[in-house]
């Protein structure tokens, strides 16, 4: 059968899903790389999304433009998805116990009530 | 130092081929747009194809300021033989190969242009050429790493670079025809000459594809397609301008 695909150039080329073994070599599926873009000197780089590339540095050529062609840029991070360790979302109970802690906030600090004060005798 | 008739019309005819070979090779570039060998590459390489087109329009401003018609009629109304571009940005694409190397070729003689325009004593150029320096540099950088990679990526896609920089290393020096006022550009501080260009052009490319484990074939025994900067064209170039205009022609006078 012909593979049909919702990107027409995949349906031009009239491949037959006969002919894809499932073995692709190293520079016929390139891995992913995460985008981490930092708009202002001195700022957090932000993750702004990823794409396909077969080498870091292409990664930056790729990412320039898919991801700082508008909007302000100072400096680029890329990051294999590999190298990227993460936590299971089945041990997303770890994280439960930090909501009731309210003196964990700032605002459970009593210093917020003299900045407050503060606030208000600057501004009454 | 004041500027004689000379000057200006070595300055227009400057300003003509930059631009054309702008517009023209960003028209031509523009044709992957859909077709790249991988999303992200297409959306780069119709990038600055884009960069090209908006570019060009800048310098046709300065043609308009200098006395020549608006930006719209100039690009959109001139037959083949009126276009200024070299022969090397006229011919199609042919495979990624080819563009490729095309675009390293012409990127590094822009960038080298451009920088030796930052000083012109035409200053509305200086800005021109201060704005695009980013834009540029990152052309070259695409170009820089894609001939590196390519250079490593194993014998087929070395080959295939190799090949496309024996065909296209004569059809590039075609950029360096010098114009008819060379003397005059010089001699007023408006443009450094497309020999001292050619000059530092090889000085940059030659090393760095030789780096890459490349050859490159030698000046002496190549010879440049030349022509383009004197309204010789190859039968491509009509085509082109047919399809880039066919919008435009169906109501020159609309207004966009």
């Amino acid at each position: 059968m012909i593979i049909q695909s919702l990107d027409p150039r995949i349906s031009r080329a009239r491949l037959d899903d006969q002919s894809c073994d499932g073995q692709l070599s190293e520079h016929e599926h390139f891995e992913t790389f995460e985008v981490f873009q930092q708009v202002k000197r001195g700022t957090h780089h932000q993750h702004v999304g990823s794409l396909h590339a077969p080498n870091p540095e292409m990664a930056i050529l790729f990412a320039k433009e898919q991801y700082c062609r508008r909007g302000k840029s100072v400096n680029l991070w890329v990051v294999k998805t590999s190298d990227v360790f993460v936590t299971d979302y089945e041990d997303a109970d770890i994280f439960e116990t930090t909501e009731d802690k309210k003196y964990r906030d700032p605002e459970a600090y009593k210093v917020m009530d003299r900045i407050n004060a503060y606030k208000a005798r600057l501004n009454p | 130092m004041e500027f004689t008739q000379k000057h200006v019309l070595g300055l227009k005819e400057l300003l003509y081929k930059m631009a054309d070979d702008q517009l023209i090779l960003g028209h031509r570039n523009s044709e992957w747009t859909g077709l790249g060998p991988m999303l992200e590459e297409d959306i780069s390489f119709s990038s600055m194809a884009q960069d090209k087109i908006g570019q060009s329009l800048a310098l046709f401003e300065l043609l308009q300021e200098l006395g020549e018609s608006d930006p719209d009629t100039v690009a959109f109304t001139r037959n083949d033989n009126q276009f200024h571009c070299s022969q090397f940005v006229e011919l199609p694409i042919g495979g990624y190969d080819f563009s490729l190397v095309r675009h390293f070729f012409f990127d590094h003689a822009e960038a080298i242009r451009f920088e030796m325009l930052a000083d012109t004593v035409f200053e509305p150029l200086a800005m021109v050429a201060k704005k695009f320096k980013g834009e540029i540099k990152y052309h070259t950088m695409h170009a820089d790493i894609f001939m590196k990679k390519l250079a490593e990526g194993g014998p087929e896609s070395y080959g295939l670079i190799q090949q496309a920089i024996n065909d296209n290393f004569g059809l590039a020096l075609g950029i360096f025809e010098p114009g008819e006022y060379e003397s005059e550009l010089i001699e007023a501080g408006i443009f450094g000459g497309e020999n001292a260009l050619q000059s530092r052009w090889l000085a940059k490319v030659v090393p760095l594809l030789e780096s890459f484990g490349y050859t490159v074939p030698k000046v002496e025994n190549t010879a440049p397609a030349l022509g383009g900067r004197k309204g010789i064209h190859t039968h491509h170039l009509q085509p082109l301008l047919d399809e880039m205009t066919e919008v435009f022609s169906i109501d020159p006078g609309a207004d966009w």
